[in-house]
């Protein structure tokens, strides 16, 4: 009955329907969330926007010592070599917030698209890429990183490469499973039966109804790939100098530990917020959607 | 005595996401006097579970009982503490749930189960409750009542467990039973059992009972008054016979006239000898899931040798049992099921007999309807969306045309054009449906594979989409494989009629089916297990007769499919050899070793009454 009773919808309630969804969203996100999509927003920003902001060059020597603590000149001290902490960080978010984004988007879309394929497929096709993927899982990450970064050295894309390599199992698992599931569904087998192709049905079929769990495992997978590049980092194996991403920070102004040096404390802070506040936006989209399924 | 239960002034709200409350229990009053069966009936939505519940003095999460009084035996239940409320639970109140299946702990036997409540009671030795438990095994007629217990829920029927779950609230000797929905998941011939166990053990103990149901048929073999209610409303209240004979209001007559379907549609006119090669023909098809072996036969067979004719404007009716492979009879004819032996015709040219090989033309003119309208409908897809697919894919409909056309056919499935921006998971299950079958329309086939697709809808509702079959098939010339359980509805609206049991076709009906015995053995139970609307039907129909006595079966001989549980078995006959296909004088083909003149002196009038009373 309250289907009958909903409002009909007009031509322009479909134009505004869309920032409405938007606005309806935000509403009925919990506080965690909301906090959660800040501290996301935010980094987003910082990544963008952060060396336009910094007020000094990420090389420059500017203070006259070591270690500074916070200070009107230097607002979040100083590092190992006397640079500004505050404008290293704005520089260095651009790294580690891109490349664990791009890594995750690769990872997501390849495992996808690949999952997607295997369900529709035979069960030959299926099989190979399941076995595939299974060996593929069994490597630690980070040995497999460190192997191919002492093969080919370390550089830019071949971070991204290693992240998306590690990452595409675990996207390929979920979305496989999912696909397998919705295959099931009878919309998709009306589908078959009216004679559809492989690629109609897996793009207009199964793949919208996959959407949104997959967007919840992209955001794992970008915390995912935060955490291996700064760990990479950490290791001296990562981002290299004169670039630093968040995890290079922390390394090379680990001798100011002792101090409790800002210089130290401050990109690891950084780390902890960006996977904290996306941890906590992601947790909170399974709970909206649940109330919000319930209308 | 006086009433055992007094409802007065009960309102029930539901918070939704705004935190309103939503009234769905609205102010219903009633009462059960002792010794009584009340029957709470209505359709999904209807508060009628709701109102069980609150007997018990609980309500569903999110919802929360907002005022009114539920008294039992003069005391308020609604006023119980925790604790009370535990003790009324199980003990004076017992509720016996729709699916025994889910409501059973498989990792514990079922005696255990049985006990289990008296047992945390401490009202009785384990010794006595189980003594007790077996009493009430073999009041409700379950088989070797004193092993069946040491079971596990696995290793027992539907039909038994269902009634084990009897047991269970039984063995309390609680003062009111509540049974919510306890028949509704099950075949008919397994109801008519399970009914009958019912209604003995209510009657013997004198116990108190609710009986919550959407079949007016089956509750009128358990109730002496009724409460009908619509929308959390009671629409009318009284004896069961006044109900059922002088309905006085509206709503409860628009229940009657859905639950007593008439003849839906005039018989096709066109000639059985028409010369023209039959709309769909299949023969010898033997189909399956599972790993093949070197011959192509999958392990688990589910169709074996099946041979059936769909006539160009003609209904054909499946019907069979769960697990009878009626489905799967669909899957096959829509390609989505290779056969693993055996050819299926179309127009007189036999189809590919998987997907890969027919062509485009031959996938529109076969259009599949399933049963389930909530998962036949892809949720992130307009309705629009939905009925234009088949119309760009087939037709090569774009933009305005296409369009012209969706709206053509939501009005020929009588809903209004601005439902098409809506997705479906903003549609009632009516409306899904029909949508469903509009998406089937599109395509404009020449048959239509109905699976169970008005199973899952109200009676009413049910009612409005066969009306609108009867219609298209008028307007369009359409043919129809109407896969059903319910063999009223199939008699309603079907031409021919197939019965399917285990997968083989035991009886084969043209022309006006279930209309003239004799039967094969099986269509008999079926057509006699279906409930009459009317009280006593239950024990004017006799019970179900042991089958009589045969020798020990040869293993891997190919025998009839209903030996084990047909009435009129032959020995030294129906145990050693497969029975041919007999024609009957009716014109039904059955597969049976007895004659015409054999069923009919069997299952003659006279006969039923003096062997089964």
């Amino acid at each position: 009955m309250t289907q009958a009773a909903a409002p009909i919808a007009t031509d322009k309630a479909v134009a505004t329907s869309g920032l409405r969804r938007a606005g309806q969203f935000l509403m009925a996100l919990p506080l965690s969330g909301m906090i959660g999509l800040g501290i996301v927003v935010f980094w987003l920003l910082t990544a963008v926007f952060g060396p336009m902001l910094a007020p000094y060059a990420p090389g420059a020597i500017v203070a006259s010592d070591v270690f500074d603590p916070f200070s009107a000149r230097n607002l979040l001290g100083s590092d190992y070599l006397g640079r500004d902490v505050l404008s290293r960080l704005l520089h260095g978010a651009r790294y580690t917030v891109g490349l664990a984004f791009a890594a995750a988007l690769l990872a997501s879309i390849t495992g996808t698209g690949l999952a997607l394929t295997a369900a529709v497929s035979g069960r030959w096709i299926d099989e190979v890429m399941s076995r595939m993927m299974d060996a593929l899982i069994s490597i630690p990450s980070k040995i497999f990183a460190l192997v191919m970064v002492a093969a080919f050295g370390s550089s830019v894309p071949l971070l991204l490469l290693i992240a998306a390599i590690t990452y595409v199992p675990g996207a390929y698992r979920i979305a496989r499973s999912l696909a397998v599931n919705l295959n099931q569904m009878e919309y998709v087998q009306v589908a078959v039966a009216r004679g559809e192709g492989r690629v109609y049905i897996s793009c207009a079929e199964v793949l919208p109804n996959m959407i949104h769990p997959m967007l919840t495992d992209f955001g794992m997978r970008f915390v995912f790939a935060v955490l291996l590049l700064s760990g990479m980092s950490f290791l001296g194996l990562g981002v290299q100098p004169p670039d630093a991403d968040l995890g290079s920070l922390v390394r090379e102004n680990i001798s100011g530990l002792g101090e409790g040096a800002p210089a130290l404390i401050m990109p690891a802070i950084a780390i902890a917020t960006l996977t904290v506040g996306v941890n906590l936006f992601i947790d909170s989209l399974s709970r909206s959607r649940r109330t919000m399924g319930e209308v | 005595m006086g009433d055992l239960v007094q409802v007065s002034n009960l309102r029930v709200v539901a918070g939704n996401d705004a935190g309103k409350p939503v009234p769905i229990v609205k102010d219903v009053s009633f009462s059960i006097p002792r010794g009584e069966v009340l029957a709470l009936i209505g359709e999904s939505g209807s508060g009628k579970t709701t109102i069980a519940l609150t007997l018990m003095g609980y309500a569903r999460p999110g919802c929360r009982i907002a005022g009114g009084s539920v008294r039992i035996d003069g005391a308020e239940v609604l006023d119980l503490n925790r604790d009370e409320l535990t003790a009324l639970r199980g003990c004076k109140v017992a509720y016996v749930a729709q699916s025994a299946a889910a409501a059973f702990n498989p990792s514990k036997t079922i005696i255990d189960q049985v006990v289990e409540v008296v047992l945390i009671r401490g009202l009785m030795t384990r010794a006595v409750a189980e003594a007790k438990a077996i009493d009430l095994f073999r009041a409700l007629a379950l088989p070797d009542p004193e092993q069946i217990g040491g079971r596990y829920p696995h290793q027992v029927s539907g039909g038994q467990l269902q009634r084990m779950m009897a047991a269970m609230a039984l063995i309390t000797d609680p003062a009111l039973v509540i049974f919510d929905e306890p028949t509704t998941a099950l075949d008919v011939t397994t109801q008519i059992e399970v009914l009958r166990a019912f209604k003995k053990v209510v009657k013997d103990r004198g116990t108190t009972a609710v009986y919550v149901s959407h079949d007016l048929s089956v509750v009128s073999q358990m109730a002496t008054r009724i409460v009908v209610l619509r929308h959390g409303e009671v629409r009318e209240v009284g004896l069961m016979e006044q109900i059922l004979h002088a309905p006085e209001d509206a709503y409860t007559q628009a229940l009657m006239a859905a639950a007593r379907p008439a003849r839906r549609h005039a018989l096709s006119t066109v000639a059985v000898a028409n010369p023209a090669p039959p709309l769909l023909e299949i023969r010898g098809l033997t189909a399956g899931y599972g790993r093949r072996d070197s011959r192509g036969v999958p392990c688990n067979i589910v169709l074996k040798n099946i041979d059936l004719q769909i006539r160009q404007g003609r209904t054909l009716g499946v019907i069979g049992e769960s697990g009878s492979g009626k489905s799967t009879l669909a899957r096959v004819s829509a390609g989505l099921l290779p056969p693993a032996d055996g050819t299926v015709l179309f127009n007189g040219e036999p189809l590919a007999p998987g997907l890969t090989g027919r062509t485009r033309d031959q996938f529109r003119r076969i259009q599949i309807v399933f049963q389930n309208a909530d998962t036949a409908l892809n949720p992130s897809h307009s309705v629009a969306r939905i009925l234009g697919r088949p119309l760009e894919f087939y037709h090569g409909l774009r933009g305005a045309a296409r369009d012209r056309r969706i709206k053509q056919l939501l009005d020929l499935i009588r809903l209004p054009v601005n439902i098409a921006t809506r997705r479906a998971s903003e549609l009632s299950g009516g409306q899904k449906q029909r949508i469903n079958l509009a998406r089937a329309l599109a395509a404009e086939p020449d048959l239509i594979l109905c699976d169970e697709v008005t199973s899952a809808l109200d009676t009413v509702v049910g009612a409005a989409i066969l009306d609108l079959m009867g219609e298209l098939r008028r307007e369009l010339n359409v043919s129809y494989m109407f896969i059903s359980h319910d063999i009223s509805t199939v008699r309603s609206i079907c031409d021919d009629v197939v019965v399917l049991y285990a997968g083989q076709k035991v009886e084969s009906e043209n022309h006006r089916p279930f209309q003239a015995p004799p039967y094969h053995p099986y269509t008999d139970q079926l057509i006699s297990s279906v409930p009459e609307m009317r009280s006593g039907w239950l024990e004017e129909s006799g019970a179900v007769q042991t089958p009589p006595y045969v020798d020990p079966v040869n293993c891997g001989t190919d025998l009839c499919c209903f030996l084990v549980r047909c009435p009129v078995r032959i020995n030294g006959v129906c145990n050693v050899a497969m029975p041919p296909r007999v024609t009957l004088g009716n014109g039904n083909e059955i597969l049976c070793h007895h004659s015409d003149a054999d069923l009919r002196r069997l299952y003659s009038p006279s006969h039923m009454r003096t062997d089964l009373r």
